[in-house]
């Protein structure tokens, strides 16, 4: 019975294992990976000597720095508002759907919404909001400045109704009688957030956070690839460690650079992974992922 | 004093909640609304929320070829099969692991929980499909690679038969005689719906909104393309030759063939519908998914 499981997983995740040796080798798609011939760390001093290497390593460090405090804050203070108040009992429900809607959407999707506000020639941005204001049209996909900001709102948008459920499922769970204890003594809505709330979700937060932590070297290839519209001109501050590799495959045929560049990423990945999960285990063991 | 600011508390909550609610939907609003206009009155005035002059234009002109209704056919294909092979042998692997009698239960476990932790990355798996398996420009090639199942659904499954299904129910049913496959089907299963349920949404999720597989596996065969791959392309030529227009010689040609500002738009709310229709339905059951996952999702 368990087999055809274990077969999927053998052919996905175990198969392609020893594939990882193509970042060692000058690749030679008629003599497959293995007759090609190895010339031991070239590609990975081609790619670290590249000005791409650093470029990629900071943009995915910093975006997911950003997302991880812009978007854990936000999930936070909307699990504390639905959770805290006490009025509108299905409207609370109606909030909770609308704001998860976005989770669900398909990257394209996304870009397309994206490019409604931002294309040059239609976008409601350019033809209705900047005129407001008496402004220029902005050309959006070839100013970089901009881009660090989109990314991060689309981030936003897209996960704060996802990552408020964990909060909020862990704010419901708290016993009621501290809070009951500290109206009695005269606490106010405020003081309850601070002095109740936050300190109780502190080991939720901090493991929710270790582990985004362990991610830090992944990014959401579609939301650096498709909500820019891989446009060359914003590649200096869109460009990420999967996206680099995406391109270096699917555009470039520079096989051997996107395997090195992965194989940078699964081993520092996996470090980072096996760190942060040492971390919270060290805080709090039942939080752990192993 | 009390109740002051607890109003106080409500009125702002509900102010912020209704900002926040507001700005989720609005893009996908703006996106409709763009959908319903007329297509001059689009280039002229630019996307807005309020159509100027209405017209489904747009929508018959979509299913005047058959390149849109393909693809959406593809995609519902892909979603129903790609759901059932997953529950399949998400369900069965999920539920060998939590049985006592499994032979290297402990290692085989380990396995699943390592592809978690570890992978190939893309260029392996790529090497591995096209050239070991020859996936490339094929139906399987939106199917299996990386979407079928992953150890985390896998040992969600299994931490929920262990905890969710009791054990006394599993032995009174061989005592009644029931077949390993018998008890899996008509005991197991049952009790753990809720869970099945979850992983089917999220793997109908998955593939209906996948785009990654069709963009790397697939190159000639054009008309294998869910309606997420031939959203991908359009938007993609369409940025390729306004921002080239000035160096290619045919590009003001080229825009004119590709579907104009609406019918875009039309198109991407079609993407849509589906999720937009079921999404009343299965939110509820989502917010339970997660919450089952844990953080650990």
């Amino acid at each position: 019975m368990a087999l055809p499981g274990l077969a999927y997983l053998f052919i996905n995740n175990y198969m392609p294992l020893p594939g990882i040796v193509i970042a060692f080798k000058t690749y030679n798609a008629k003599k497959g990976i293995f007759g090609s011939p190895w010339c031991g760390l070239k590609n990975f001093e081609f790619l670290f000597k590249s000005p791409d290497a650093f470029n990629i390593t900071r943009n995915t460090i910093l975006y997911n720095f950003a997302f991880i405090i812009i978007n854990t804050t936000a999930a936070i203070a909307v699990a504390i508002i639905i959770s805290e108040m006490t009025s509108g009992g299905w409207i609370r429900n109606v909030y909770q759907s609308l704001i998860l809607l976005p989770h669900l959407l398909s990257t394209v999707i996304v870009s397309y919404l994206v490019n409604g506000f931002l294309n040059e020639t239609n976008g409601f941005v350019n033809m209705t909001i900047l005129p407001i204001f008496g402004a220029e049209p902005i050309k959006w996909y070839m100013t970089p400045k901009y881009w660090p900001y989109i990314l991060v709102i689309v981030s936003l948008w897209k996960s704060v109704g996802y990552n408020c459920i964990v909060y909020l499922s862990t704010i419901i769970g708290f016993d009621r009688a501290y809070y009951e204890a500290a109206l009695i003594d005269g606490a106010g809505k405020w003081k309850q957030i601070t002095k109740i709330t936050l300190p109780l979700l502190r080991p939720t937060i901090i493991m929710m956070t270790m582990l985004a932590i362990g991610r830090i070297f992944y990014s959401d290839f579609g939301l650096f690839y498709q909500v820019p519209m891989n446009s060359p001109p914003l590649l200096t501050i869109t460009n990420t460690i999967d996206t680099y590799i995406y391109r270096g495959l699917v555009q470039l045929g520079q096989v051997t650079l996107s395997a090195a560049a992965g194989v940078y990423q699964s081993f520092v990945g996996f470090c980072l992974v096996m760190g942060s999960n040492l971390l919270v285990r060290k805080i709090d063991r039942d939080s752990a992922l192993f | 004093m009390r109740n002051k600011d607890e109003r106080r508390f409500n009125v702002l909550g509900h102010i912020i909640m209704a900002f926040l609610s507001f700005n989720a939907i609005m893009p996908v609003i703006l996106l409709i609304m763009s959908s319903i206009t007329d297509n001059d009155t689009l280039i002229r005035d630019g996307y807005g929320f309020i159509p100027a002059k209405f017209s489904l234009k747009a929508y018959e002109y979509i299913f005047e070829f058959d390149t849109v209704p393909r693809a959406y056919v593809i995609s519902i294909v892909l979603t129903l099969v790609g759901v059932f092979c997953s529950l399949t042998i998400t369900t069965m692997l999920g539920y060998a692991l939590a049985r006592q009698g499994l032979p290297f239960r402990g290692i085989i476990t380990f396995l699943v929980f390592f592809t978690m932790l570890f992978n190939g990355g893309l260029v392996p798996t790529y090497v591995n499909y096209t050239n070991v398996f020859h996936l490339k420009d094929t139906f399987f090639a939106l199917l299996i690679p990386g979407l079928m199942t992953n150890g985390f659904y896998i040992l969600l499954m299994k931490s929920y038969f262990v905890t969710g299904v009791p054990n006394e129910i599993m032995e009174a049913a061989y005592i009644d005689g029931a077949t390993e496959m018998k008890t899996f089907l008509k005991v197991a299963l049952p009790l753990a719906k809720p869970i099945v349920a979850t992983i089917a949404l999220f793997s109908g999720l998955a593939y209906w909104n996948d785009w990654n597989n069709g963009y790397v596996y697939i190159s000639k065969r054009v008309e294998l393309y869910s309606i997420q791959n031939l959203l991908q392309r359009m938007i993609q030529n369409i940025q390729f030759l306004t921002q080239n227009a000035g160096n290619i010689v045919n590009a003001e040609q080229g825009l004119a063939s590709i579907p104009s500002v609406s019918v875009r738009m039309a198109i991407a709310i079609v993407g849509l519908l589906p999720i937009l229709i079921a999404y009343p339905f299965v939110q509820r059951q989502l917010v339970k998914g997660i919450t089952l996952g844990g953080v650990k999702g």
